[in-house]
């Protein structure tokens, strides 16, 4: 069969499944006991092997398979939930995420998996006695036997034990139309309706076909896994006008057995059928199968929202179209305030009103919730902390909070960057914390929440803080700066130094952090994004290290400045306010212009000589002031005139253009115009 | 060059103060008149600035000033030739555009040194048809910052 064309859905939900495996066994680590969480896996292990099996990749069936009796074993009592056991099925966790990597690369996704299939078979027999004891159990526990109406193929028997495992029960319902009854094949469409309702119809005698084509006497089975009790069950489908009997019947999974073994001797021409098609569309069944337990599980949760899967290219297309539309907008806008024509003023505001709706919901599809990025960390850290011998909580908070994709992309690597170090270097190991009297478990919190127009991502830990002495006795060793400049550093300006490049504090290198290059690859890789990382500590009690980052980067807020006849866009973001300023007001400092602004000693800054802006005009006896700041530092930009705020469409100069001061992008303007945007980061040192 | 494979090449003639220069027809993308060019402080004195074409932000280069030429106002004629390079895509300023040629490989000459100095480090050959001398050139070298031609080399 041709498969090829399911391939991407197998690997995005194989992903899924393996993301799901891996937060639900954190999950079990903290509470052993709690067999729901097991559940859990082994719903994900199992879709996971029959979707593997479908694609023909043996290697993750094999594996899947072996670790779903594992879990089958922990589920049922038999194999006790310990951190080998765990350490073992993380491995197995870990292969299988190797496998599907290389399939979604054009691999072939194999892998040895010898080893992780031995453990967890030895883990299996080791610990478990005997799996066929535990299903006698559960079979045991069923109700009493009942001679079946039914037979059922191996898939069938398989979907009903696993909704026995699920706490559904089987049912057989008999059902019973007038003999008079005038269109059976609807009031069939009504007893399912209504049984489907109650849980899922898995069979039904004479088959769903026949039935619809009224190829039936008066009597029909159905086969029904519910939660819901018979005498709910008969009275639903009675509820059924023109049916006159409805029986249920539970079905015990010995007497499922019973038929099954019997079926070569005696077999039902429909079941005959049905085997048919099982062999013909092995693929459709599995499908099938794991349908059911998708619809159980939304069942379950009763709040699943509706959604689809959209090529994230077709998005980047969009968001390309869209960006041409507010050029177009702006243009317009532009056009009819220069006719000043109502009616057009009217439309155009209409428009850009709708737009603006559009621009909102566009920017909020290219949203993803930062949780895609966090959701790989507890199980780093879990086996960082494991390596270093330290005790380590991570706590994820905020989860949710949504960043635009792009952004999402590059933030991966920084974060774990900055994990690592507050994992490495922050919190101390478990002797040394309880010498300094705390708690042995160190604490490292993943906060990200949303503020104005930002993003911020915190991580925070409770560990040994960083050390000003420390940190200045290494950058001064390393050159970084100059004996008399430091003593003269703040707290923050020191903490600073650990993001030049070529530092590194931790007295022994280790192959988690400390090789000295990581730091400042995280500061630019931020910077790059427009966002901004401050750290702040205390020492013996622990650092927090704070990311700013922007919500989108393709559609930003600008105040349009005139400098000559020029005109450059200040990102609103960075700017704190605008002031006028006479002459007089401007004082001389060290051969620096400054202002006094709300208290504050503000250096001015010329961008006409900064960018020899050629001079066509008078300078009047007022000067135009953006203050702008960069983390706590602030400079005022003189510029001549201001034009207003405008969202626009940040533009890359592209690669030849690159090298250009102070400039982050351009803009296309209303008129058509390009404008230059300014870049306050690289003008505030 | 890889339209070596052909016996023809198709060339863009145009006009830069007195002298014919051309350019590889798959080397231009289209020829535009003047527009408002934004100017880009701390770039090459031959940049120009960009221009906003067709939605993209496309750097100018002055060929006048390139090839250290006297500057001269922009008139009717001139044109904006937009050129690509791998994936850089460039305007270049040119007096006028004048024609497009097929020119036979067999006939480029390598540039004699005769050209007048001013511009060798750009070119790649001359072409003679006719009475006409065209000049071949090479857009990488063009587009080279570090590159400069002889005049500014005396004066630095």
């Amino acid at each position: 069969m041709e498969m090829s064309q399911y391939l991407e859905v197998f690997i995005e939900e194989s992903k899924e499944h393996l993301q799901s495996c891996n937060e639900h066994l954190l999950e079990l680590e903290k509470n052993p006991g709690n067999l729901t969480i097991v559940n859990e896996i082994f719903r994900s292990a199992h879709t996971l092997k029959g979707m593997s099996a479908t694609m023909g990749y043996e290697d993750l069936a094999k594996l899947t398979h072996q670790m779903e009796n594992v879990l089958d074993g922990i589920r049922q009592s038999k194999i006790p939930v310990t951190p080998a056991l765990l350490d073992v099925v993380f491995l197995a966790v870990d292969d299988l995420e190797a496998m599907v990597e290389s399939i979604s690369e054009g691999g072939d996704g194999k892998r040895d998996v010898t080893e992780a299939v031995r453990k967890l078979t030895l883990i299996e027999k080791g610990e478990s006695p005997d799996e066929a004891a535990a299903k006698e159990e559960i079979a045991s526990a069923a109700v009493a036997e009942v001679p079946l109406k039914n037979t059922y193929d191996e898939f069938e028997i398989t979907v009903i034990q696993q909704s026995m495992e699920h706490g559904f029960y089987p049912y057989e319902v008999g059902v019973t139309l007038r003999e008079d009854c005038l269109l059976k094949a609807a009031r069939v469409y009504m007893v399912f309706e209504a049984a489907e309702k109650l849980g899922e119809v898995i069979k039904a005698n004479p088959p769903v076909e026949q039935l619809e084509e009224e190829q039936f006497d008066t009597s029909f089975t159905i086969t029904l896994v519910s939660k819901e009790d018979r005498s709910l069950i008969e009275k639903a489908i009675m509820n059924v006008s023109e049916v006159v009997k409805a029986e249920a019947l539970k079905i015990s999974s010995d007497a499922l057995r019973t038929p099954k073994e019997q079926e070569p001797k005696q077999p039902a021409n429909n079941d005959i059928r049905e085997k048919v098609q099982t062999l013909d569309a092995p693929a459709s069944e599995i499908e099938e199968q794991s349908d059911n337990k998708e619809t159980n599980r939304v069942k379950q949760g009763n709040s699943a929202n509706k959604t689809i899967r959209v090529n994230i290219e077709r998005l980047d297309i969009l968001m390309n179209l869209f960006e041409e539309l507010v050029i177009d907008r702006g243009r317009l806008e532009q056009i009819s305030r220069e006719l000043d024509n109502p009616a057009l003023n009217e439309t155009v505001e209409r428009m850009s009103r709708i737009s603006g709706d559009l621009q909102n919901i566009i920017l909020n599809m290219r949203m993803v919730p930062v949780e895609t990025v966090f959701n790989r960390f507890p199980r780093m850290v879990r086996q960082l902390a494991k390596d270093l011998n330290k005790k380590i909580d991570l706590e994820i908070i905020g989860a949710e909070t949504e960043l635009d994709r792009t952004v999402i992309d590059e933030i991966g690597d920084p974060l774990v960057h900055l994990l690592r170090n507050a994992l490495d270097h922050g919190v101390e190991t478990p002797d040394i914390r309880k010498a300094n009297g705390k708690a042995e478990t160190g604490t490292i919190r993943l906060k990200a929440f949303h503020s104005g127009n930002h993003v911020f991502i915190e991580i925070e830990d409770n560990g040994a803080g960083i050390s000003r002495d420390k940190v200045l006795n290494k950058a001064i060793k390393n050159g970084i700066i100059n004996d008399n400049a430091a003593s003269a550093l703040t707290d923050k300006q020191v903490y600073e130094l650990i993001f030049a490049s070529g530092f590194s504090t931790a007295d022994k290198i280790s192959d988690i952090s400390g090789r000295g290059v990581g730091l400042d690859v995280v500061k630019n890789t931020i910077e790059s994004l427009g966002g901004s990382v401050t750290i702040d500590s205390e020492l013996g009690k622990g650092s927090i290290f704070s990311i700013q980052l922007p919500l989108t980067l393709s559609i930003i807020s600008v105040m349009l400045v005139e400098i000559q006849e020029e005109k450059y866009a200040v990102p609103l973001s960075s700017i704190i306010e605008t002031a006028i300023v006479r002459i007089d007001e401007i004082l001389n400092a060290h051969n620096q212009k400054v202002i006094d602004f709300r208290g504050k000693v503000v250096p001015l800054l010329f961008l006409k000589d900064l960018f020899e802006v050629p001079s066509v005009k008078e300078n009047d006896a007022f000067y135009s002031v953006v203050i702008v700041r960069k983390g706590d530092k602030m400079a005022g930009l003189v510029v001549d005139s201001f034009i207003g705020q405008q969202e626009v469409v940040l533009k890359s100069l592209g690669n030849y253009l690159s090298g250009a001061f102070a400039i982050s992008g351009a803009t296309i303007l209303g008129d058509g115009e390009v404008a230059l945007i300014v870049d306050c980061n690289a003008l505030i040192k | 060059m890889a339209e070596a494979i052909a016996s023809e090449l198709k060339i863009i003639v145009f006009q830069l103060k007195e002298k014919e220069y051309a350019i590889p027809v798959s080397q231009v993308r289209s020829i535009e008149k003047i527009q408002h060019i934004t100017r880009i402080p701390g770039t090459a004195a031959f940049i120009k600035g960009v221009i906003n074409l067709r939605g993209l932000v496309t750097p100018i280069i002055d060929l006048r000033k390139r090839f250290n030429l006297d500057e001269e106002e922009y008139s009717d004629s001139t044109r904006v030739i937009i050129a690509t390079l791998g994936e850089i895509e460039v305007g270049l300023i040119v007096d006028s555009a004048n024609d497009v040629l097929d020119i036979a490989f067999d006939s480029i000459e390598p540039a004699p040194e005769i050209v007048g100095g001013i511009d060798t480090p750009f070119i790649n050959g001359v072409v003679k048809i006719e009475k006409r001398l065209l000049i071949l050139l090479d857009l990488a070298k063009v587009l080279n910052e570090n590159l400069k031609g002889p005049l500014n080399s005396i004066e630095a």
